[in-house]
């Protein structure tokens, strides 16, 4: 099967009122050349799972200006000031969850487990609601997992069937959204022949992979900026 | 405000309380500057978004906006470090494998429970790993100034602002003071400024006892 496909073709996937599971730890690690057709669009009523909403007009802060997004789920929106103002003007529903919380609920999600007791949040307003269990003495609540109807991850390099590599701390989330989403698409900086990555390098196998696309963006100085 | 030097009265003192290879996360703020008074200790950094082994800030045209740190920082690695993702990077924390956790607060009960996520009336949009580092680290150190920037101290007798969880720290440490948390409540274990223990207890809301203190001026 082939899983090169174009951006355009990629946005096809996305439904109205679809939940989005969204790699990225700020701006990095973000599939921003997948973020920048969402923006484009007209696609609405979409639910993002993202640690954050990326910065001011960044990332998926574009989304959250171009009003295609209903509600966010992540763990840390303070620094997004649009975030902020949209959730003030009841234009944003958010769904705030520990960071930890968030990234485990998203593994379960891709690990067939529905759900899992932690102690994280115990005792807090971030538990209000959420059954408490007592096991071997101590106290847990339970976090319900989460899945997607489509992963959108950034990894630095793909293989022809899929196989991911990614750049130092632009893993973050990336992995675990790749396995909770029933469609994943990985926008990547470049695609080598199924072999050339060294087994040992792969971190996400090809099995969670069902489409790649290219990132439009180049790295320069550091950060990624428009190619021209 | 509190002045530069006695946020680097801080940082040295929670300095010397960490062990030479201990596994250390750092939260935001005066904790960030510790890594400048180890005197020579290693420390392995934990950063939560996937980094065992944080090394210092890099020269301008070594930065990466793939490798940073929690705080969206540039950073480099430094020997002996790994990447992991950020499920991993919270097995790590949340399981105990963190030996000690520096973090800010906004207000620390006598007992060391915790609030440093969320102020009451404003919006509540952030949280982060905060709790998570609160419920799993094995080591709980608070590196704060004595009081808010209201004047209005930080160690209360009940927490007014929201819980960051049921666990508590261990230590407070401050510009004036160190205190120990027990069960039984506060101690004043050390004193770091020329305040007498009078003038401690006329800044804050809570009774501490004291047994043996270390005075340094």
């Amino acid at each position: 099967m082939e899983k090169l496909i174009n951006t355009s073709k990629a946005l096809d996937l996305i439904n109205n009122g679809d939940t989005l599971l969204v790699g990225g730890f700020g701006l990095s690690g973000t599939p921003l050349t997948m973020l920048d057709e969402i923006a484009n669009s007209e696609k609405h009523d979409l639910t993002v799972v993202s640690n954050n909403l990326g910065e001011t007009g960044k990332g998926l802060g574009k989304l959250l200006l171009s009003g295609n997004l209903k509600k966010a789920v992540g763990s840390y929106f303070t620094t997004n000031r649009d975030a902020v103002q949209a959730w003030s003007d009841g234009e944003l529903q958010i769904e705030l969850i520990p960071q930890g919380t968030l990234a485990e609920a998203v593994r379960c999600g891709g690990a067939g487990i529905g759900g899992f007791y932690t102690k994280t949040a115990v005792g807090t307003k971030l538990a209000e609601g959420k059954e408490e269990k007592v096991i071997d003495g101590k106290t847990y609540i339970l976090e319900k997992a989460i899945k997607g109807d489509i992963s959108l991850i950034k990894a630095l390099k793909a293989d022809t069937i899929g196989n991911l590599v990614y750049d130092h701390t632009a893993r973050n989330f990336n992995a675990v959204m790749a396995s909770a989403g029933k469609v994943v698409i990985a926008e990547v900086d470049e695609i080598v022949e199924a072999g050339e990555l060294h087994p040992l390098e792969i971190v996400t196998p090809h099995a969670y992979v069902d489409y790649i696309v290219l990132n439009k963006y180049v790295k320069k100085g550091g950060a990624y900026v428009e190619s021209v | 405000m509190l002045s530069q030097s006695e946020r680097i009265k801080i940082a040295k003192r929670v300095a010397e309380e960490l062990k030479e290879g201990q596994i250390v996360n750092l939260g935001v703020g005066i904790p960030t500057l510790i890594p400048d008074y180890l005197e020579g200790k290693k420390l392995f950094l934990q950063s939560e978004n996937g980094l065992l082994g944080m090394g210092p800030t890099p020269d301008k045209e070594n930065v990466n906006m793939d490798l940073i740190s929690a705080s969206k920082k540039p950073i480099t690695m430094d020997t002996g470090a790994s990447l992991f993702d950020s499920s991993d990077s919270f097995v790590m924390i949340r399981g105990g494998h963190v030996d000690v956790a520096i973090l800010g607060a906004l207000q620390v009960d006598r007992y060391g429970e915790i609030a440093n996520w969320a102020v009451p009336g404003k919006t509540i949009l952030g949280v982060g790993g905060a709790m998570d580092l609160v419920a799993g680290a094995k080591q709980i150190i608070i590196a704060s100034t004595l009081c808010a920037k209201d004047g209005k101290s930080k160690l209360v007798e009940k927490l007014h602002f929201p819980s960051s969880g049921k666990r508590r720290a261990d230590l407070l440490i401050t510009e004036h003071a160190v205190f120990k948390f027990t069960n039984e409540g506060t101690e004043l274990i050390e004193i770091l400024s020329d305040i007498s223990i009078e003038q401690l207890r006329d800044m804050i809301d809570v009774e501490f006892k004291y047994n043996d203190i270390k005075i340094i001026t």
